[in-house]
């Protein structure tokens, strides 16, 4: 869907579309070309996008790719409807704690590992806020926003122990 | 080598224990963060560290000297001389403008007037608060005043910087700001940091966090 969106702006080739891809959206996981044109070939395929004007020259054959309006209707519609928010209620996290507690295992020791855990991502992504540019800040946020909701969970869940231990291992 | 250490520290307010044992030592130079919930101790070993308190068993060392055998008086020029502060409010003194805020732990040291005020100017620039210093606590935004409050805490160079909840009454964007210049300030004059709060994310600019629970130090997040 992001390389169709992509493509919305304007005509482009798979090379820049793969460079726009990495610049806004992989953060340190680029994009393969193979991934890129495999994409590319599935949209052409279904009618969302075809292929424009191919430029002759020196290098490899340079095909640019145009949107279709059934493609363009596509990026209308997924930029509008709501991603749905966390559709899933359970987590490996509660898993653990549940089962650590009717094993009789110490649920809180593994509670302050992850604690420790999340802080040390927390401090990882606080230094690439801390020296990099506003897409890196904006994306960095995101996590250390549900990092810290999951500390609170961690946080509320510790004080409760006990009484979920009576829940769990009637 | 470490700049500032409890060992084992006790102390009770009447019948309630406060802190049951907490050991933390922290390094010259390093941002350490204490977090843990209400009431869990951590602001009462911030102040035991900085002198405020006096423990009633236990040990607190900076800089190779054993502080809380001191008398009152020696604890309260130490902590004149050697340690900078940020509160949650930035408990500026409203009747002085910011710059005689932030040049206020020299005057209080004997510096002089003139010399007091010209070594406090170069930190609005570097705080982002130039044009500001002739303006009262009343006229300055969160913020601002903070971040006066932060000048002010650093501007004698002390050897430790205590900071209790620095951004507690901040949004979360201008808490962001204050903790970048907190950290960017003390890490050029290796000023060590002690800092109390309880979130997370103010938490994860140190280079290291403690969980304070039931008046002890968390070993495992220690560690």
């Amino acid at each position: 869907m992001t390389l169709l969106g992509l493509l919305e702006r304007e005509p482009s080739h798979g090379y820049d579309l793969k460079r726009d891809y990495d610049t806004f959206f992989s953060r340190g996981k680029p994009l393969p070309f193979g991934q890129v044109y495999a994409t590319l070939g599935r949209l052409a395929r279904d009618g969302k996008i075809v292929i424009g004007e191919v430029e002759p020259g020196v290098g490899p054959e340079r095909k640019r790719y145009v949107i279709t309006e059934r493609g363009a209707t596509e990026v209308e519609s997924w930029l509008t409807d709501p991603v749905e928010a966390e559709p899933s209620l359970q987590t490996v996290l509660f898993t653990k704690v549940v089962l650590a507690l009717m094993l009789d295992r110490p649920a809180e020791e593994y509670l302050d590992r992850q604690r420790a855990a999340h802080l040390r991502r927390m401090k990882e992504l606080t230094e690439i806020r801390r020296g990099g540019d506003l897409v890196d800040t904006m994306l960095a946020d995101h996590g250390l926003f549900h990092l810290e909701a999951d500390l609170h969970w961690i946080d509320t869940t510790v004080a409760r122990l006990d009484a979920l231990r009576k829940v769990v291992r009637r | 080598m470490k700049a500032i250490e409890a060992r084992d520290v006790h102390l009770s307010f009447g019948e309630t224990p406060a802190l049951r044992g907490a050991s933390v030592a922290v390094a010259p130079g390093e941002i350490v963060a204490i977090m843990g919930p209400s009431g869990s101790g951590k602001t009462t070993l911030l102040h035991c560290l900085a002198g405020i308190l006096v423990p009633d068993a236990g040990e607190i060392h900076f800089d190779g000297r054993r502080i809380d055998t001191l008398n009152e008086h020696q604890r309260s020029v130490l902590r004149r001389d050697q340690f900078g502060f940020v509160f949650q409010f930035g408990q500026l003194v409203p009747e002085l403008t910011a710059e005689e805020n932030v040049a206020l732990p020299l005057l209080l040291s004997g510096v002089k007037r003139a010399p007091a005020l010209e070594q406090a100017r170069p930190w609005f620039e570097r705080l982002g608060l130039a044009g500001l210093q002739r303006r009262r606590s009343g006229e300055l935004s969160g913020g601002q005043a903070q971040r006066v409050a932060l000048a002010r805490g650093l501007v004698a160079r002390p050897g430790a910087l205590f900071a209790d909840e620095p951004t507690g009454a901040l949004d979360s964007l201008t808490g962001e700001q204050v903790m970048d210049l907190l950290v960017a300030s003390a890490r050029e004059q290796g000023t060590t940091v002690v800092l109390v709060t309880h979130e997370a994310r103010v938490a994860a600019y140190a280079d290291r966090q403690v969980i304070v629970r039931d008046g002890k130090v968390n070993a495992l997040v220690a560690a």
